[in-house]
């Protein structure tokens, strides 16, 4: 009994230390991000202006709202066609395959690399690559970044979508198959209807972790304050602006880039909150 | 195995069918040689695990879904081998009715009864369609009660009405004999005696092959009846004849009851 009631207090006070953190966190947020809202007003959110120079200081975040978004957008996009191609490969057309089950841990392979190692390999050998082609000046920009980032995201949008897709149940599959389906007509008919939104899902979440994804993009981003000018430009992220300026900043400079983590902070909430919603309405 | 007096002209002759699931294990099924008589009902009977399932889906081809599976001997449907015919023309000419009714949940009933069409990009015309899902859904007895909802998603029915909207889907295409596997047994009483209704009006068009663990509804509708036990086909005929005079002692045993 005592020890029952130990482990209940126990636990209650666990709960209660993680929602003090993350409501602190919110809460300092929101009061450090005050000043710049003072000063800029929703204009913030919708000024490109960087200026840290004193008496004209003046800062907006949407270069870098529109840094994360191109992005983000262009990883989702480059992600798309090969995650959910591998992911049909694995959980469908080769499932337990040996084949099926290599690709398998190699996905979960790249999904356990850091961030700076991916960074690294972006910097020496994409970089590079991106100059030969032609693709960018100095190959820093926007579709480095994208290319990067949808390397990292493809490991996690493939098992997820894996994951949703073996779920589809196989009384399913043999009911089509026992009319006279073929394969493919099974995965566009039967298996992609009914793996819909959980696909979906999958492929939100992957795109709110592209979202915050930090390290390697700002190594590959190019660091420039301004809204970039088409897939090979320059630009900066929310999260690259952070990493990159936060060292040197104080005042109202430090605020607006606080208020840019707190943006980035609700985008990232929002979006991992409808992808996890349909995924529970799933299941 | 005992025999009986020959099948005229039988629609399906199965011959020295083995099964195994894997290589080098043993028979699921084992050397099985059984004729099918037309527009009748044939039972197979037998303890859970004995080679009922086994042995229907392997006259549909289902097993090749699974290549570990490994099967011998031949089945003809009339005198055609199973084996040198497309899978998607034996799959029109053998319907299959599962064990839990699997209507597909992200299409409506309507499109359900004529998935089979639909699944393999067949293009008929719309009134075409309307008539087949009619029929179909006539067919099974479910016309009345659906046709006001057609356009509903076929998960919403009864699990009753589900399965009969399973067999309708199998009917759509008109094929010349259906399998079903316990296709009662997620049923209530009378949702099931619907079901086994609806079979013994099926066979006057339809060849049926009805796997069952209820001794009981195979005396009461189906016409031969096939006893398994370890995968043997144990004893194989008319079905009054069995339940009456059962010739191997082991058939007498689990028809009184005595194991299964
Ligand atoms: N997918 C499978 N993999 C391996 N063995 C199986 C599989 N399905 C059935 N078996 C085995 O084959 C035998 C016959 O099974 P089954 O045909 O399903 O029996 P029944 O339908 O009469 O209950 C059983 O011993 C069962 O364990
Ligand atoms: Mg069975």
């Amino acid at each position: 009994m005592k020890s029952d009631k130990i482990t209940k207090y126990t636990l209650f006070i666990a709960s209660l230390v993680i929602l003090f953190v993350s409501g602190g966190m919110v809460f300092s947020l929101i009061g450090g991000s005050i000043p710049a809202f003072k000063e800029f007003g929703l204009q913030f959110i919708f000024s490109t202006e960087w200026n840290p120079t004193e008496d004209r200081e003046a800062y907006g975040a949407l270069p870098f709202i529109t840094g994360t978004m191109f992005t983000s957008i262009l990883a989702l996009i480059i992600c798309l066609p090969l995650a959910f191609a591998t992911a049909l490969f694995i959980a469908e057309y080769f499932k337990r395959s040996s084949l099926a089950s290599i690709l398998s841990s190699m996905v979960d392979l790249l999904a356990g690399i850091p961030s700076i190692v991916y960074g690294l390999w972006g910097f020496y050998t994409l970089r590079p690559l991106m100059i030969e082609l032609g693709w960018s000046a100095q190959g820093y920009g926007i579709l480095t970044s994208g290319i990067i980032l949808a390397i990292m995201i493809i490991p996690y949008a493939t098992s997820l979508s894996a994951e949703i897709i073996s779920m589809v149940p196989n009384e399913l599959k043999e009911a089509a198959y026992s009319l006279g389906a073929t394969r493919m007509e099974v995965i566009f008919n039967v298996i992609l209807p009914n793996a819909r939104s959980g696909i979906i899902a999958s492929f939100i979440l992957a795109f709110g972790r592209a979202l915050g994804e930090t390290m390697a993009v700002t190594m590959l981003i190019g660091n420039a304050n301004v809204i970039p000018k088409g897939i090979s430009g320059v630009g900066n992220t929310m999260a690259s602006v952070i990493a990159n300026q936060f060292g040197e900043a104080d005042g109202l400079k430090l605020s607006s880039l606080i208020a840019i983590g707190l943006l980035l902070f609700l985008i990232t909430g929002i979006v991992n909150a409808i992808g996890k919603l349909i995924i529970k309405k799933l299941s | 195995m005992e025999n009986i007096d020959r099948i005229k002209d039988p629609i399906l002759s199965i011959k020295d069918l083995s099964i195994a699931y894997n290589k080098g294990a043993k028979y699921a099924v084992k050397d099985v040689n059984v004729e099918v008589k037309k527009n009748a009902i044939t039972a197979i009977m037998g303890p859970s695990g004995c080679g009922k399932s086994t042995l229907l889906r392997a006259i549909n081809r289902m097993h090749e879904l699974y290549p570990s599976i490994e099967t011998k001997g031949n089945i003809f449907l009339h005198d055609e081998d199973i084996m040198k015919m497309s899978t998607i023309q034996l799959r029109r000419k053998i319907g299959m009715v599962f064990q839990r009714p699997n209507p597909f949940p992200t299409m409506s009933i309507y499109d359900n009864v004529i998935a089979g069409y639909k699944l393999n990009g067949i293009r008929i015309s719309k009134s075409e369609r309307d008539n087949i899902v009619e029929q179909s859904l006539r067919n099974v007895a479910l016309w009345d009660e659906v046709k006001d909802s057609l356009f509903k998603k076929g998960t919403f029915l009864s699990g009753g009405q589900q399965q009969r909207l399973c067999i309708a889907r199998a009917l759509a295409f008109q094929p010349e004999v259906i399998l079903l596997d316990e296709p009662t047994s997620a049923l209530d009483p009378i949702a099931t005696s619907r079901v086994e209704d609806l079979l013994v009006e099926l066979k006057k068009k339809y060849t049926i092959v009805l796997v069952t663990h209820n001794m009981s509804q195979a005396a009461r509708i189906s016409d031969y009846s096939m006893f398994m036990y370890l995968g043997d086909l144990v004893e194989y005929g008319k079905t009054k004849m069995m339940f009456t005079n059962p010739r191997d002692s082991k058939t007498e045993e689990y028809l009184t009851g005595k194991f299964g």
